[in-house]
């Protein structure tokens, strides 16, 4: 009991330290640069309140449940040895976990009016929405072949670097082609596709792949997949814009 | 009252973010791999804990942090405190602190960091900390925010900074420690998660809408991409760092060595 007491009051001062940054950096510029008061100090101590006890849950809920569970599943697969299946799986973790992305909703409604805009689509709802859902398709399908291509590169263990400078030339050639209005808008959907609960799972199941294959070694092999899935929507964007416009 | 409800909200966006996750992976577990799960009632307590604490954090982050940050980025994207016409790039010097500041602390506080982190401390046996990794991501983000913002003021093209960026990623990469590779570029995708990124682009469209002739489309957006690009470089600085200083500390040791043989 009092050991877990001091997990629990360990844990807590962990989160505290961790948001403090924030809190200081928003009070100094509040306090002595905008020189205002913080408004709604109560509310602003109920919610530094939340988000410790979240941050403090989180953490904990990870340890218990994701990762564990990213392990078993990457260890399942290895000793079933069917590749067809884990890649199936690979897909499918990262094209579900893009299409529901709220982050990625915002920006494909953006690129939406951006492109009615700028009359590469009608300047109807009806063109806006089958624009933007488009668009999310395209991202989705793009972070799910990035996790295909990821777990690819663990199986065979090719050195990384290749692919990364591969999709950085990619995006080069697409900036030259791709109409400016999408630009700023692909460059951004690299960033946003990656959630709070895909990235812990994702380097759970690349770490437990690297550490369940022999010759394979969990810090080279087992990291890099999110690298994919932040790069390959980048290009696909541009892509689709190009298509559309 | 009014702190239930965007909690209730939360809770139910959470879930809806968590729920085609746990579909797919219930299904592969169940159907492909038919294997019971060894220690469910732990892990689904876990997974519980992940989606009620995600939903708490990001109820107070709505309630609390979200709201102030973006008043303070209008407010000093605002004419008034820019002062006197705000027409060269020096005049926004607190643009680029609070970009820096703001850049830095979102970071030391995304969760999906922390879980890297975690896993990344674990694999390595404690060679690359938790903390030294999140500061190395943090300061990268910041330096790159700042660099975003600066972008935006001076009006200049998206692309050359990013394609300047990657040439600079690139030389890095031959000369890096070969481990750290990886992990450097996946910090750049995880950094710009849940709390950077309402953050940052209010800053981006707040900057782009006061500065005079900035297009809120070609130049509001953008800035996640730097937040994502720098954090790559800071990490394998890092790692740089620290291979320098154990190559010279044994330097050190081997001159001592020699010093102390007797002749």
């Amino acid at each position: 009991m009092r050991q877990l007491l001091h997990d629990l009051l360990r844990s807590l001062g962990d989160s505290v330290r961790d948001l403090m940054p924030i809190v200081l950096v928003v009070a100094f510029f509040q306090l002595f640069v905008v020189r205002a008061p913080l408004p709604d100090l109560g509310g602003l101590l109920a919610g530094a309140l939340l988000v410790v006890a979240g941050l403090t849950l989180f953490v904990r809920g990870l340890e218990m449940g994701l990762f564990p569970l990213g392990d078993t599943m990457a260890y399942g697969f290895a000793r079933k040895g069917s590749v067809a299946w884990l890649l199936l799986f690979g897909f499918a973790l990262g094209f579900g976990t893009t299409i529901a992305e709220p982050a990625l909703t915002a920006i494909a409604d953006e690129a939406a009016k951006v492109a009615a805009q700028g009359g590469a689509i009608a300047p109807s709802d009806a063109a806006r929405s089958s624009y933007a859902y488009g668009l999310r398709l395209t991202v989705a399908f793009s972070v799910g072949a990035a996790v295909v291509l990821g777990v690819v590169r663990i199986l065979k263990g090719w050195p990384i670097h290749w692919f990364i400078m591969a999709g950085y030339g990619g995006v080069v050639i697409m900036t030259a082609l791709a109409p400016p209005e999408i630009i700023g808008i692909a460059y951004d959907s690299g960033g946003v596709t990656t959630s709070t609960v895909t990235v812990p799972l994702v380097t759970a199941l690349g770490v437990g792949l690297a550490q369940s294959i022999r010759g394979r070694n969990p810090l080279l092999d087992g990291f890099g997949i999110i690298a994919f899935a932040s790069l390959t929507p980048m290009i696909f964007v541009m892509a689709y814009g190009m298509a559309i416009g | 009252m009014n702190v239930l409800e965007p909690l209730v909200l939360a809770i139910v966006n959470t879930l809806f973010d968590v729920i085609p996750i746990a579909a797919i992976l219930l299904f592969f577990q169940l159907f492909v791999l038919r294997r019971p799960l060894a220690h469910v009632k732990r892990t689904l307590l876990g997974i519980g804990y992940v989606v009620v604490g995600l939903a708490l954090f990001l109820a107070g982050l709505e309630k609390a942090l979200f709201p102030l940050g973006r008043l303070m980025a209008e407010a000093l994207t605002h004419p008034a405190l820019l002062g006197s016409a705000g027409s060269s790039w020096r005049d926004y010097g607190w643009v680029y602190a609070f970009a820096a500041a703001i850049g830095f602390a979102t970071t030391v506080a995304e969760p999906a960091l922390i879980a890297v982190s975690i896993k990344a401390s674990e694999v390595s046996g404690g060679t690359i900390t938790v903390w030294g990794l999140r500061i190395a991501v943090a300061i990268g983000v910041a330096l790159g925010v700042a660099l975003g913002t600066f972008r935006i003021v001076t009006g200049t093209p998206l692309h050359w900074y990013i394609i300047a960026g990657y040439v600079l990623v690139v030389i890095q990469t031959v000369f890096a420690p070969r481990l750290i590779i990886p992990l450097a570029y996946d910090s750049g995708g995880v950094t710009t998660s849940t709390v950077t990124v309402p953050l940052v682009a209010a800053l981006g469209l707040g900057l782009a809408s006061a500065v005079p002739g900035r297009s809120l489309l070609l130049d509001g957006f953008g800035l996640i991409a730097f937040a994502s690009l720098f954090p790559i470089m800071s990490v394998m600085g890092y790692a740089q760092l620290g291979e320098w200083r154990a190559r010279r500390a044994a330097r050190l040791r081997q001159a001592r060595a020699l010093q102390d043989q007797p002749f």
